[in-house]
């Protein structure tokens, strides 16, 4: 019962200040609009049990990628960013495909058999996402550095350029 | 479990713990922070209110409490108002894991030093929009410096926490605290890592030689210009309470947290962060301010490699001893 009320809060507040990044007509507000979000999502992997990564996403969501995306806006022309479109003149369509894969969701969903794990889950999850990083995932991991490195690559070579 | 009886747990504690940082973090801090920068600078500081001025800081909040609330006109209210409320929420929420004694701690997470990294990176966002809401050019000036500081501060920060968490093997504060019981305080073990803990810590709470976003000499009060009243002092409040709880990880951490002989830990534990705390106000009242660039070069080009090369080496040294 408390973890259904807790869902619910949990994704009220996730949607409802989703609903704000989006619509929004002043840019900043969109951008801080996405704390409360962010806190949603750690709320409901708290509730999933998964603390460690509750936690980092609040370390590099909530308090680094946030605040990048206003540095970005405040540095941008304009600065301020106030008056903004935010919305073009196709909103049907893009209404239309958002429906689309809100139906094809649903229905994969719906039709998937979920197992319910059998094994308790583990106290401590923190060394275990370690472990399983530079065991059997260390592929995914070493090609997310890799496209990292090239994005760092990429930024310092456009700024750059600028001189 | 009970939910009425968890809920009404965590509103009381945050009451008390809101009540200490006030009194004993803000309050006290600042009359602290006057004294010994009067003591430095060989004059003698607040001296007229109560006894040795004990009672300054108490006429200073009656005062603050007492000042309109200004709002400037051309501002984003919304989030003009919200502002200081993060600084002060994110500031109060880094004192959940921090353990005063065996038993005397909020909550014992098992993610401990995850959740204190998390909690301190938020206040920058209250600054980062305190300043742009503020509608002044100083304020933004201020906010924005303090976005890229503290950005650049948090990497070597949370690098100093992984380097202790491996040591200790737990993420769980009470849990590194008892580590340092079998193998003595993490300060000798894990001394670069102190260094750049502290380094880092005082650039995360804006204070000098660090203090870029509130340069008096530059940006009038940098961030917090346009604040009044009340809503000044919850930015000053958050302030405190984030460097109290940079000295109480601090004393955590390398300083073997509550533990000593004979006082009771609760005693230990404030002696130890009063030590770390008066180390911060030395540097305070002792070295300039630092420039900008010379400010980003330390964190990237210095801090950062030495935090990353003394992981590999405490990794090694864990691996094979």
């Amino acid at each position: 019962m408390g973890e259904l009320a807790a869902f619910i809060i949990l994704s009220a507040i996730t949607l409802v200040s989703a609903v704000v990044v989006v619509t929004s007509r002043n840019i900043v507000r969109s951008a801080l609009s996405l704390v409360p979000t962010f806190f949603g999502v750690t709320g409901l992997y708290i509730l999933l049990q998964a603390e460690f990564v509750a936690g980092i996403q609040v370390l590099i969501y909530a308090g680094a990628i946030t605040v990048l995306i206003l540095f970005v806006i405040m540095l941008t022309e304009g600065g301020t960013g106030l008056r903004v479109r935010q919305t073009n003149e196709q909103v049907p369509l893009s209404i239309l495909a958002a429906a689309v894969v809100a139906v094809l969701l649903i229905g994969v969903l719906a039709q998937t058999p979920w197992p319910r794990a059998t094994e308790s889950l583990p106290q401590y999850t923190a060394s275990g996402i370690g472990e399983a990083l530079l065991t059997n995932l260390v592929l995914v991991f070493e090609v997310t550095s890799l496209v990292l490195l090239v994005a760092l690559m990429g930024a310092i070579i456009v700024a750059r350029r600028e001189r | 479990m009970n939910w009425g009886l968890e809920i009404a747990k965590a509103v009381g504690l945050a009451v008390v713990m809101f009540t200490f940082l006030a009194v004993v973090g803000a309050m006290f801090g600042v009359l602290l922070e006057r004294k010994i920068g009067g003591w430095i600078q060989s004059r003698l500081g607040p001296k007229h209110v109560g006894p040795q001025g004990l009672l300054q800081t108490i006429a200073d909040t009656v005062k603050l409490l007492q000042k309109e609330h200004i709002t400037p006109r051309a501002a984003d209210v919304a989030i003009f108002n919200t502002a200081p409320l993060i600084v002060a929420v994110a500031g109060l929420m880094d004192w959940i894991v921090i353990p005063f004694g065996p038993t005397l701690i909020v909550r014992d997470l098992n993610i401990g030093v995850v959740f204190f990294a998390a909690m301190a990176s938020l206040t920058v966002v209250g600054i980062l929009v305190g300043g742009f809401a503020s509608n002044n050019k100083y304020s933004l000036l201020g906010g924005l410096r303090s976005a890229s500081q503290m950005i650049s501060y948090e990497l070597p920060l949370a690098m100093a926490l992984v380097a202790v968490a491996m040591q200790a093997g737990t993420l769980s504060t009470l849990g590194i605290v008892n580590a340092q019981a079998q193998r003595g305080w993490f300060v000798f073990l894990q001394f670069p890592a102190f260094v750049i803990f502290l380094i880092a810590a005082t650039a995360e709470v804006n204070r000098v030689p660090f203090d870029l976003p509130e340069a008096e000499s530059e940006l009038v009060a940098g961030y917090f210009s346009e604040y009044t009243g009340m809503r000044f002092a919850l930015f000053q409040l958050g302030e405190y309470a984030e460097m109290f709880a940079m000295a109480a990880m601090a004393t955590t951490l390398f300083l073997g947290g509550w533990r000593g002989p004979l006082l009771p830990p609760v005693i230990w534990f404030l002696l130890k962060m009063y030590l770390i705390v008066f180390f911060l106000m030395w540097t305070r009242w002792t070295f300039p301010r630092l420039r900008l660039d010379q400010l980003l070069n330390l964190s990237w080009k210095l801090l950062l490699p030495a935090g990353l090369i003394w992981i590999l080496i405490t990794g090694f040294f864990i691996t094979f001893f």
